[in-house]
Formats: structure tokens, C-alpha cells, sequence
């Protein structure tokens, strides 16, 4: 039996960065029809090989080979004229375009003018064909997230491209949402495309993909089929080492009520109303996890709690002391310690070294200061216990914090944030962008944390990162609490539809 | 102060604040352009001042206006491809290569005038062109339809370049260059080759704002502009980057600035006052844009290079 010539292959990529070699001579293809599933931790080398293929970058070693024939691409347009479209994670709209313009911008075959009521015509033929409901007209900053992936999508299509690769598309969709795009991906592979589809997501992965390929460290490490694997099995291939993928977790054992919001209203940068009217209690040894589409309020909420944002009506209460409207030092004097979501702009500063990002809290009291002079003796011994009860992977605790990876700059965090024992923690997206180790270990904190008896609120835009740690789930949905339930009693298609702001 | 209130002061005012606007709402159209694609070009006055001194020589060597012009537009674009060079080949910070194109202009527009020219003697620009039948409606005819051609073309330049940004495929790439350079980027749009473009239509704008500028007025000095490539700027913002807003903020000050004229020659204000009096644009200028803090508008990109890697 022979197989058909694949649409895409790719022949022993290599690329380096200064001190990192990001591929090591990759094997990679994609079969018309197929769709070929990318796994990996981040910095495995998803992202760059694929970068490469759509000519963001330029391999060092190796060929591209589309249908057989060797193809150099050296820059985007070269990948589009190849018939190659990529949906990146981080979408790449004009929000203040309208869905028509955006998608007719860089056509090859326009002319002098703009003709988007053509464009629109046929964005409404594709919408209709494929099942993606989008208004052409609409401005895209106005649109949902969900509906701008959509528009990514009609993009592709429009260019009739015969290969998609699409980088963790699910990141930021409902469980809803990731059924629909699965339905059209599926659809894109049976009119004979090519489908790369990069995730570390392995549900997703086991549910969607013809073939799954592990990426570990630059190098391939494996294939496999669905059928022939399972998530354990995927997850030791990304890791290297078996994965205990949930922590074991007693029942909680929740005593008094730590922290209380009662009313909350805070404003959003643009002086929209960001929270609206939010009420919720987080008892001590209990994880109450908000879950909720990216963009709803919860960035808001998290720094409303740390004092970082002023609070327009309601009121915060920490072991029954009223912290509204304090300042960041107060409310963590009161007892609350915080991990924020942008872990570089917030939670550390990335020139400082690591033991000087483990102080920062106490920088300015004894035994780490005195009159005004710091005591870097103390502050060193701090660090290096600090870095060794939390397992913070750093050659010295005078390395610079921005040159560790994003799981170890979080564990180092973290271990700031609950070497004060806080009776509250406030932690936004506590694993994102952090490889499955460092995530494992986090979690096995966190949870440690709650046996201590600490109340901890966790806020997630990964739903199975809420369902794996906490006893309450919460939604919100428009800054608004959509509902709470008793972790026992989840149903995630209801958890779906109440982050999509219906069924409440 | 009734001298002012009168019908023919009314005329002269109206009508010589369409003139003084013509060269503001050039530099600040170009200007428009290019910030609509994320570039902030601070040197507007520097290359005024030299298509100012480029359009004066040569009409003061070849007599032939037109030449003038043509010299003028040629500075800038010459001054757009340097500006190119410096902000987005090489990626410098935008602000900083504005200071020193404009610091350019100044010294080198003097420097030549000193050397070739000297002592300052007047030049002969266009005539008056009075656009038929509707120059003779009364009072309306005298302030809208006598002015030069290079006045009409300043204006008829404000729905060309607002069809330009919002109609055609260049305007498209411009828009999505100033917002979302890394989406164009994506999609095939060389974020270098429009920068360039809208660089080199902005500066070529600012030449030609100088030249109509000194031909307007009939000589070249040291500093020239004295400050108009700036507010030029500052009506962009003004604008909120829109070409009728832009050709608003451009009138606004060009009334003024012909009302404290009119001041001036009826004696209202005299001495220190009137000195005070001519800070009046600049400060207008200030308090709009405290005013009309309308950053809704503004470029995303606005003053950030591109570059692919990060």
C-alpha cells in the first residue's frame, strides 16, 4: 500500500536561539483530510516550528515539502501564497476594522479600492456553508471572543487555504464553543485540507486529532493515535516522567468564613462597569474557583481584592475586618496574599534576582531591613530556604528572575505570597503558560494550602483547572456571579452555558 | 474694539484666516496619514522650513512659482525617505528622530538662506485665481473664492485624503499597520513598505506646506514657520485623526490668528498686549487638546516600530 503524497512535510527542521535549540531536527506531516494534532509543554518547540512554516522565522537545517515539492517560505506572504493560513493564539485582528475589512485586508487580488460589499457577500456564503454566524459589518472590537475566532476562521477559508494551523485555539472559548469550532474544524478536514492543531490540552487532543504528535525539549518524541493512547500515556511523553494530572484531595474541611464580598462594584480601565453587584464567601480550607471566559470581570476583581484598584460600592472583609478601599500593604497586613495573572508586570520584578523578588513583601522590616539598610545575610538565607521548600529550579538565588521559566517564576511566587501563612489567597490563572510539572506542583500546593485551613479563591479562564481544585465553582459572566455550586454537584454543559451569560 | 465689528473687517478676517490655515491643514492632513499608520513625525516644522527655503530660492533664481512648489514637495520627499531610513529601517524611537529632523530643518534652512540669499527680498507667488460666477456673490465671493490656487488645493486635498484612508486598499493596509501591525503583518502586508509610503506622503505634504507658506507670504526668514510643523501636530490629535476634524482644527487657528492680525492693524490691542495677544493660537492650542482629550481615536501602534521577532 502507498500513501499519497502528504500536503505538508517537514524534513529535519532544526532552529536555534542564542543557548536554546528550539527545534532539533523535527519530522512533521500533515495527509489532506487529516487532522494532526501538535503536543508539548510551552518552550517544547510548538510554536516556533510552526512559526517557521508560516515564514515568521527562518529554519537554520532542514525543507519544507508542500505536496512533494520543496517550498521556501521566508515570510508570511510566501506561506499565504502556499495556500497555508495560521490561526495564532493571540488573535490577529484590527478591532477597529469591520469583520469585512479585516478580512479582505492584504488580498492579493484587490485593486486600488476596497470593494468589502463584495468581500461581505462572500464572508455571508462561507458563514452559511460552514455554520459561522458573523456579521460582516460589525466592528470587531465589538464582537465576543468566540465570534472573533470565527472571523480568524473566515479568514482561512476566504484564501482557500489548503493548510490551517491553528495554536491552542480552545484557550479561550467556552465548552460550548470548543464543541462548535471541533464540528468546523472536522468539516475544513473532510473538504480535504490540512489541519495542524497545537494544544497541551489532552482532552481536547484525544477528542479531535487523526494523529497526535508529542514534541519534547525541540525533538519529536513520539506518534501515536487516539485510539492507541491515553491521557496518562500523553502526558508522561510530554513530561518525560509519569504525571499525576490531579492532586489527591481530601474533602474540605471548611471552617468559618475568611473572606467576604459583599456588593462588590469595581470599574474597568475604560470607567466601564467591570464587577457588578458581586457577592461571594470563601470559608477557610475550602478553594472556591471562579470560572469564566477571559474579559468578564475577573482581572478587575482579583485586583479590587489585592487593593489595587479602587472599589466603587460594596465591601471586602477579611476575617470579618473590613479591608474596602485599603491599600495593598493593609490588605496584606489583614492577612491576604495574592498571585496575580500577568506574572511578570505584577508579581515579580524580571532584572531583579531571585532573592531579591522573595523579599519584596518584607523588604522593609526587620530581620530583612534595618534603619533603612538592607540585611542581605537574612535576606539570602530567606531565599534559600524558600527556594528549597517550593523547589523554585534556579542555578543561584542571585540569578536574574526573568531568565527562569514562567512555572518556576510562579513557584517562586507562590512561595512569597504563603511564607507570610496568609488566612486568605487570592490567585488569578495560577498555571497558565506553566509547563504540566510545575502546574501539578502548584495545585498540590494549593490544595496542602487549604488542609492548613487558608480560604482560597481561584480564578481561572481554564475550566479544568476550576474542576480540578475547587470545592465551590463559581461563574461569572459580565462581571456579574452567575451562579455557585457545590463542586459534587457540577455539571460542566451547565457551567458552559452559564459562562456564555445564559441558563441562569 | 467696534472697528472690529464691522462687515469688511469681518470679510479680511474670514477670508486671510482660510489663508493662514492652508498651510497647517498640509502639514497636518500629512501628518494624518502617517500617525493613521502608527508613525509620529515631530519634524513636520523641520521639513517645512526647508521646502519653505527650497520653494522661495527657486523662485527667487527661476521667477516660475510652479517650480517652487515642485522644489518644496521634492525636499520632503526627499526628508520622508530619511525619516523612513531612521524609524523604521533602523527602528529608532520616533519622538527623538522627529526632535532631530526638526533641529535639522531649522539650522540647515538658515544656514542656506545666509549663504546664498543673505538679505531677504521678496518674492512673487500665484495670482489670486477668483473661481468664476462664484467669486462675485458679495461678501461670500471675497472670502471663500479669491485665493490662490494652492489654497483651493489644500482643501480639495481634505476629501482626497479622507477617501484615500477610509476607501481605498492602501488606506486599509494604513488603518491596520497603525493598529495591529503584527495582524497585517500576518496576513501577508509589509508593515515596512507602508510605512514608508505614508512617511513619504506626510513629509512630501510638509515640503509643500512650507513652500505655500513662504509663497504665500512672499520671503524666507530664519525660523519661518515659528512654530506651525508643532501645532500642525497638535491639530492631529485636535482632529482626532480624522480629516475633517483635522481641516476644523486647522480654520479654528487660522481665524484666530487672522483676528489678532485685524486686532493689530485696527490698533484694539498694541505694544506688549499684542505680543501677548499673538500667543493666543498657541495657547487655544493647549487648552483644546486639554479639553478634547479624545484618545479614542488614536493609533494603537502610534510611535512603536515593528519588528517581526518580538
Amino acid at each position: 500500500m502507498t500513501t499519497p503524497t502528504p500536503l505538508l512535510r517537514l524534513d529535519g527542521i532544526t532552529k536555534r536561539f542564542p543557548g536554546v535549540l528550539a527545534n532539533d531536527s523535527v519530522d512533521f506531516d500533515v495527509q489532506a483530510g487529516e487532522i494532526h494534532a501538535l503536543l508539548g509543554e510551552n518552550g517544547a518547540g510548538k510554536s516556533t516550528l510552526m512559526k517557521i512554516l508560516y515564514g515568521l522565522y527562518n529554519q537554520d537545517e532542514g525543507q519544507v515539502f508542500l505536496a512533494g515539492e520543496p517550498a521556501d517560505i521566508t515570510r508570511p506572504s510566501d506561506a499565504i501564497q502556499a495556500g497555508l493560513a495560521m490561526i495564532h493564539q493571540h488573535f490577529m485582528l484590527v478591532p477597529t476594522l469591520s469583520v469585512a475589512e479585516n478580512v479582505a485586508l492584504g488580498l492579493a487580488d484587490s485593486g486600488f479600492l476596497v470593494d468589502t460589499s463584495s468581500v461581505a457577500d462572500r464572508i455571508s456564503e462561507l458563514s452559511t456553508q460552514y455554520g459561522l454566524a458573523v456579521d460582516p459589518e460589525s466592528n470587531v472590537w465589538q464582537l465576543a471572543v468566540g465570534e472573533r475566532q470565527r472571523v480568524e476562521i473566515i479568514k482561512a477559508l476566504y484564501r482557500d487555504c489548503r493548510l490551517l494551523i491553528l495554536d491552542e485555539p480552545t484557550a479561550v472559548l467556552t465548552p460550548q464553543e470548543v464543541e462548535e469550532l471541533f464540528v468546523i474544524l472536522r468539516k475544513m478536514a473532510d473538504d480535504s485540507r490540512g489541519l495542524i492543531f497545537i494544544s497541551h490540552k489532552l482532552d481536547e487532543v484525544l477528542a479531535l486529532a487523526d494523529r497526535i504528535t508529542v514534541l519534547r525539549d525541540g525533538r519529536v518524541v513520539g506518534e501515536t493515535k487516539p485510539e492507541a493512547t491515553s491521557k496518562e500515556e500523553l502526558a508522561r511523553m510530554m513530561v518525560g516522567r509519569p504525571v499525576q494530572l490531579t492532586p489527591d484531595k481530601k474533602p474540605s474541611q471548611h471552617g468559618r468564613v475568611r473572606l467576604a464580598i459583599e456588593g462588590l462594584q469595581v470599574e474597568g480601565d475604560r470607567g466601564r462597569r467591570a464587577v457588578n453587584n458581586f457577592s461571594i464567601d470563601v470559608r477557610g480550607g475550602e478553594i472556591v474557583g471562579i470560572a469564566g471566559v477571559s474579559g468578564n470581570g475577573q482581572r478587575e476583581l482579583a485586583e479590587a481584592l489585592a487593593g489595587l484598584r479602587p472599589v466603587t460600592g460594596g465591601r471586602i472583609l477579611l476575617d470579618d475586618t473590613e479591608v474596602t478601599g485599603s491599600t495593598p500593604r493593609e490588605v496584606r497586613g489583614a492577612g491576604l496574599a495574592y498571585v496575580p495573572e500577568e506574572r511578570m508586570r505584577d508579581g515579580v520584578v524580571g532584572e531583579f534576582t531571585v532573592a531579591e523578588n522573595l523579599v519584596l513583601v518584607d523588604h522593609n522590616a526587620e530581620p530583612y531591613c534595618r534603619r533603612g539598610v538592607l540585611r542581605m545575610r537574612n535576606i539570602a538565607e530567606r531565599a534559600v530556604t524558600l527556594v528549597e521548600r517550593f523547589n523554585v529550579k534556579t542555578p543561584t538565588i542571585d540569578t536574574t528572575t526573568r531568565s527562569l521559566s514562567g512555572g518556576n517564576i510562579q513557584k517562586l511566587i507562590l512561595a512569597r505570597e504563603l511564607s507570610a501563612e496568609p488566612s486568605v489567597l487570592v490567585a488569578s490563572q495560577p498555571t497558565r503558560g506553566v509547563d504540566i510539572g510545575a502546574a501539578e506542583y502548584i495545585h498540590r500546593r494549593l490544595v496542602e494550602e487549604r488542609d492548613r485551613g487558608t480560604a482560597i479563591l481561584v480564578i481561572s479562564e481554564d475550566l479544568d483547572e476550576i474542576l480540578t481544585l475547587a470545592d465551590q465553582v463559581a461563574v461569572m459572566f459580565e462581571g456579574r456571579l452567575m451562579a455557585v455550586r457545590d463542586r459534587t454537584a457540577v455539571r460542566v454543559e451547565e457551567i458552559g452555558l452559564l459562562m456564555a451569560g445564559s441558563g441562569a | 474694539m467696534s472697528d472690529f465689528f464691522t462687515m469688511a473687517s469681518l470679510v479680511f478676517v474670514v477670508g486671510s484666516g482660510i489663508r493662514l490655515a492652508t498651510p497647517f491643514l498640509l502639514a497636518a492632513l500629512g501628518e494624518t496619514i502617517g500617525q493613521r499608520s502608527g508613525v509620529l513625525n515631530l519634524g513636520v516644522e523641520g521639513v517645512m522650513l526647508l521646502g519653505a527655503f527650497g520653494a522661495y530660492y527657486t523662485i527667487l533664481e527661476t521667477k516660475t512659482p510652479v517650480l517652487g512648489v515642485l522644489v518644496g514637495i521634492g525636499v520632503g520627499l526627499i526628508m520622508g525617505v530619511v525619516y523612513g531610513l531612521v524609524t523604521v529601517s533602523l527602528r529608532a524611537e520616533q519622538g527623538i528622530s522627529g526632535i532631530g529632523i526638526f533641529l535639522f530643518g531649522l539650522g540647515m534652512s538658515d544656514l542656506l538662506f545666509q549663504k546664498q540669499v543673505g538679505t531677504p527680498l521678496p518674492i512673487r507667488g500665484f495670482d489670486d485665481w477668483h473661481i468664476p460666477l462664484l467669486s462675485e456673490i458679495p461678501k461670500v465671493g471675497e472670502m471663500f473664492f479669491q485665493h490662490s490656487v494652492l489654497v483651493y488645493l489644500a482643501f480639495v486635498l481634505v476629501p482626497v485624503v479622507a477617501f484615500l484612508i477610509n476607501r481605498t486598499t492602501f488606506g486599509l493596509n494604513i488603518r491596520a499597520v497603525g493598529e495591529n501591525p503584527a495582524a497585517a503583518d500576518s496576513l501577508g502586508v509589509s508593515v515596512a513598505r507602508v510605512r514608508y509610503g505614508t512617511i513619504i506622503l506626510a513629509n512630501l505634504l510638509a515640503g509643500l506646506a512650507g513652500a505655500v507658506l513662504a509663497i504665500e507670504l512672499g520671503i524666507f526668514q530664519q525660523n519661518l514657520t515659528s512654530g506651525q510643523g508643532f501645532i500642525a501636530v497638535a491639530l492631529v490629535y485636535f482632529g482626532a485623526w480624522r480629516p475633517t476634524g483635522v481641516m476644523a482644527g486647522a480654520l479654528l487657528f487660522g481665524l484666530v490668528s487672522a483676528t489678532v492680525l485685524q486686532w493689530k492693524t485696527l490698533g484694539i490691542v498694541s505694544g506688549a498686549a499684542s505680543s501677548i495677544t499673538a500667543m493666543a493660537p498657541a495657547v487655544l492650542t493647549i487648552v483644546a487638546l486639554v479639553i478634547i482629550t479624545r484618545t479614542v481615536g488614536q493609533p494603537s501602534a502610534l510611535t512603536k516600530p515593528f519588528d517581526r521577532g518580538s
